[in-house]
């Protein structure tokens, strides 16, 4: 049994290690997004070809679809740093849980944006209030109310835990978001890439896709962990290590 | 080229989908960068408060570069 994994984990609690962790690992996966994100926009502009039917609208699909998955994974990695934060009281997970919020708010918007400017050229409308349009707008207002939540706290630890249990009862939202193409009649399609079965989707539209998806991943936890640490850097103000940072190396402010 | 900008028609859908996807995730990373320097600032102008209540006279040395 490696126990060191837990241990790693263990450690990882402590807020002067993760901010350190956090700064080590977010210009690499900054980088990575950066990288996966400009291969798989050649893949979907230039190398993919048009749609026999929507002919190059259906582009979209490229950024639409995978803010779309974040804006999903983000409320799950959010509600179970969440979870974790009201169970264990670790200030990390509630910190992380509390960060998430902007950024899966952020793909959230991305997604309606994008969805409306192709729904026009397609459905001939911006907007109707079906299951799928309605539900991950319900997804954008509960991302706001938990950022809102958070900060309407003088103490942040109490609004942590506040926003926590509203990350924990918003969670009904996601499945009713994923399922709504299956359990209403919509104007939205239903899913084309499948976890299991086959897609619906050739491979030359399929893999710029699945490399948007791993970018929009990588910008995730860049995004999170800069927020985390700036997060630590006003919650643990009156600790050492914070001091020593704000006081210290000014090479240190840089990172 | 400009057959490529032009998105078989569909430019005014596609590149301002593509450009709310871009200026969203800008703000988002460059947002709490801001922070964090903003916290830090904050943060070494508190201390310099307090080692000046604590040691009256003593010039504010650390607002120096806040």
């Amino acid at each position: 049994m490696a126990n060191w994994v837990p241990l790693w984990l263990h450690r990882l609690g402590s807020p002067p290690l993760f901010y350190r962790f956090a700064g080590a690992v977010r210009p690499w996966a900054l980088g990575l997004a950066l990288v996966l994100g400009a291969v798989a926009l050649y893949g979907g502009l230039v190398v993919a070809p048009a749609d026999y039917q929507q002919g190059d609208a259906y582009r979209i699909i490229f950024i639409h679809v995978p803010s779309a998955w974040m804006s999903l994974f983000i409320y799950g990695a959010m509600a179970v740093a969440a979870f974790i934060g009201l169970v264990w009281r670790i200030k990390i997970a509630e910190v992380v849980a509390m960060e998430s919020a902007p950024v899966g708010a952020a793909f959230t918007l991305i997604t309606l944006v994008t969805g409306s400017l192709w729904g026009k050229p397609m459905w001939g409308t911006w907007w109707t209030w079906d299951a799928r349009l309605t539900s991950e707008l319900v997804l954008l207002f509960i991302y706001l109310g938990i950022v809102g939540l958070y900060h309407s706290f003088e103490d942040r630890r109490q609004g942590a835990r506040a926003a926590s249990f509203l990350v924990l009862v918003g969670a009904v939202n996601v499945p009713i978001v994923h399922f709504s193409v299956n359990w209403w009649n919509t104007l939205h399609q239903g899913s084309t890439v499948r976890l299991l079965g086959p897609s619906h989707i050739e491979a030359s539209m399929l893999w710029p896709l699945l490399t948007m998806m791993l970018a929009t991943k990588c910008y995730y936890v860049a995004s999170l962990f800069a927020r985390v640490r700036a997060d630590l850097i006003a919650s643990e103000g009156g600790k050492a290590w914070v001091r020593d940072i704000a006081l210290g190396q000014p090479g240190n402010d840089a990172a | 080229m400009s057959q490529f900008f032009a998105m078989g028609g569909y430019a005014s859908f596609v590149w301002p989908a593509f450009a709310a996807f871009f200026i969203v995730l800008l703000i988002d990373s460059l947002a709490p960068l801001a922070r964090r320097r903003r916290n830090l600032r904050d943060l070494r102008a508190r201390l310099a408060r307090q080692e000046n209540r604590r040691r009256p006279g003593t010039p504010p040395s650390n607002e120096s570069n806040a």
